[in-house]
């Protein structure tokens, strides 16, 4: 089960290679990322049995993050459709595109499902790789740009990571480094360990002051795999520091904690004035990486609320990319002073763009209100009230920067004729806009136990 | 012996640092790859297991073969002009390269291994210099194959670090380290490719448009 979890979008990958027509390609996209995401809602029921020497397992963390993936990959793919067909980039380019995208899938379900140190990192580094052709899709040179500082940025802060691992298989002395048979483990060369894997997968994860290279490909590539770079990669790194922190203890929260209100505060700093959309949506991807650090460091109740603080960003973050993606399709420009009126002449990408204003900066009756609500809270309880200031000032900060741009995009009198949008380009992100929606009226049983048992492992309650 | 080989990589660093040619630096990274198998050969005394024996010469025909031709290859598509183009002239850099060894020296002496060993901390030394050089490397030069090569130096230098403290790696996650740098170096190089061509050279600071 779980080797057909990986080989399927392997297969696939290679498969879109070689396929000659545009129409097959897409199928096969569609068709893997049904696959992928029925296979995991049957692990949901019957969780599989672990398999190379229980280094590829499934956990609560794994599970949690497996499904966030695979649900954007879902939703990105069907999207895609719709935006290869207006592309026409001809064959070759689809081909390479599609096939990219089967491969990162492949890579994205390896990291979840790691157990193992040196098997996620190569998985991680992995993830890079195959996303690197795809942000070069447009083939511009400020895409260019974009994927060279992506490439070798990440490929530095990964091998740093690595460095990471050397680290910690010398403290762990003979003991495989299996995350279950690490506990317990002191000294020097751990926290040397962690630092290294905290600034390695930092980097990939977009932790300020290592996220340098994130707004450019965000901004730079196609929407929809802005979407998932925002929505599933970021989420990967960061499951990397998440398998990792349990063994470091008060150390390494400590760390977290620092990183991930320098994050919140550069992602403030760079979204006043911010005049593009798809950066103000990359800085805000910062920000929301900085509350997970945050809320994992405080942990307890924080790393609770970190889990679901998760899943509310991927899917707010991804309706958004999407959604972005229309806009930036009709007006041929990403600077948000250009344009007026969108809710008038994109009538529903308008109102899905205004929902999604109000869904990422964490007003209720979205989601992310409870995540965020839960994990100040955490901060409370333990009496960090800096923390708690900070925290809440920099939420306030970024809610008017955000608010400013997109409500000046979205109102104002329509400049152009309404216009008729394709179901393709709105059904993903509406679907998307509604389950962040849900996750703030009514958290299901099972999910919940799910998040408890991912906090769980953190060392959360 | 082993020492033999740490001391020639420390030269391969300095040569690097100081060299104004590209050929030159693509050639001293390979001939840095394969000291690096033999180190990983000699690190496993005088019995090393098929695996052991099996990756140290991966490791040596992608590091002191393939990727030297990849690059060469690109380099031959770009038809760029043969000079390093350094921020930092090589003078300074060679001088930058002293003190990192010094710091690299120093960091090894105050992480206390367990089991240590006078050899093993000779190697933690160059293991950091080789990661310092690499990274000063990426920093300081401007052209897109020269940060290649910092970053396939830094890569060696965790890799030596892998070698002589981590005894049992398994070698199916060496195997992955090895493919995910090959695939690193390959996509590397298309990119390079495409970068000559949209900007007529490979210089990275022109790329320079996106910024806030």
């Amino acid at each position: 089960m779980l080797w057909t979890l990986i080989l399927l979008p392997l297969l696939a990958g290679a498969a879109a290679f070689a396929l000659r027509r545009g129409v097959a390609t897409r199928t096969l996209l569609v068709a893997t990322a049904g696959a992928h995401a029925a296979m995991t809602a049957a692990a949901w029921m019957a969780r599989p049995a672990a398999v190379l020497f229980g280094w590829i397992a499934l956990d609560e963390v794994g599970l949690l993050f497996l499904s966030i993936t695979s649900v954007l990959f879902l939703a990105a793919s069907v999207y895609a459709v719709g935006y290869l067909r207006g592309e026409h980039g001809g064959d070759t380019s689809e081909r390479v595109f599609t096939g990219c995208l089967l491969l990162f899938l492949a890579a994205m379900t390896v990291v979840t499902l790691s157990q193992h140190a040196g098997l996620l990192w190569v998985a991680v580094e992995a993830t890079t790789l195959a996303s690197a052709p795809l942000i070069y899709f447009h083939r511009t040179g400020r895409s260019l740009e974009a994927t060279w500082k992506y490439l070798l940025i990440c490929s530095v802060g990964i091998a740093l990571a690595l460095l990471g691992n050397f680290f910690l298989a010398v403290a762990a002395g003979a003991k495989p480094l299996v995350f279950a048979e690490l506990g317990g483990l002191k000294g020097p060369w751990l926290n040397a360990a962690f630092l290294l894997l905290l600034v390695g997968y930092g980097t990939k994860m977009g932790l300020a002051p290592l996220h340098t290279w994130l707004p450019d490909a965000h901004s730079e590539s196609p929407s929809v795999v802005s979407a998932l770079l925002s929505g599933a990669v970021l989420n990967c790194a960061f499951v990397g520091i998440v398998r990792v922190q349990p063994l470091c203890g008060a150390f390494g929260r400590d760390l977290l904690v620092g990183f991930g209100l320098v994050s919140m505060a550069i992602a403030a700093v760079f979204l006043l004035g911010q005049a593009d959309f798809k950066r103000m949506l990359a800085y805000s991807s910062v920000e929301h990486m900085g509350i997970l650090a945050l809320g994992v460091g405080l942990g307890g109740a924080g790393a609770f609320g970190a889990m679901l603080h998760a899943v509310n960003h991927s899917l707010t973050k991804a309706m958004l990319f999407l959604v972005a993606g229309n806009i930036l399709a009709f007006y041929q420009t990403k600077s948000a002073v250009a344009i007026r009126g969108v809710a008038r002449v994109l009538p529903v990408s308008g109102a899905l763009w205004l929902a999604g204003l109000l869904a990422i900066t964490g007003s209720p009756p979205f989601g992310m209100f409870l995540s965020e609500f839960t994990i100040l809270k955490a901060a409370l309880d333990q009496n960090r009230s800096v923390v708690a200031v900070l925290y809440l000032l920099l939420l306030a900060i970024i809610f008017m920067a955000m608010t400013t741009l997109v409500l000046r995009m979205a109102q104002g009198d329509a400049t152009r004729p309404r216009q008729r949008e394709s179901a393709l380009a709105i059904l993903p992100p509406l679907a998307l806009g509604a389950a962040a929606l849900a996750l703030g009226l009514y958290i299901p049983p099972a999910l919940e136990t799910l998040l408890r048992g991912a906090a769980k492992l953190l060392g959360g309650a | 012996m082993a020492e033999t080989v740490l001391i020639l990589i420390v030269l391969t660093n300095l040569r690097l640092l100081g060299a104004s040619r590209l050929g030159a630096s693509i050639r001293t990274v390979a001939v840095q790859g394969i000291l690096l198998g033999a180190l990983a050969l000699l690190a496993h005394g005088a019995a090393p297991t098929w695996g052991a024996v099996a990756m140290a010469v991966i490791g040596m025909a992608l590091k002191g073969g393939v990727f030297p031709w990849l690059l060469f290859r690109a380099l031959r598509q770009a038809d760029v002009q043969r000079e390093v183009e350094p921020f930092v002239g090589p003078i300074p850099s060679l001088l930058a390269g002293i003190a990192s060894f010094g710091i690299a020296f120093w960091l090894s002496r105050r992480l206390p291994l367990p089991g240590g060993g006078e050899g093993l901390s000779l190697l933690v030394a160059v293991a950091l210099f080789s990661i310092l050089a690499g990274l000063f490397l990426i920093v300081a030069r401007k052209k897109a194959i020269t940060q290649v090569l910092g970053f396939l130096v830094m890569e060696n230098g965790i890799y030596a670090f892998g070698v002589g403290l981590v005894r049992e790696s398994p070698v199916l996650v060496e195997l992955g380290v090895l493919l995910d740098v090959f695939v690193a170096v390959f996509v590397m190089g298309i990119i390079i490719f495409h970068i000559n061509r949209e900007f007529e050279h490979m210089d990275t600071d022109e790329l320079a448009t996106l910024k806030d």
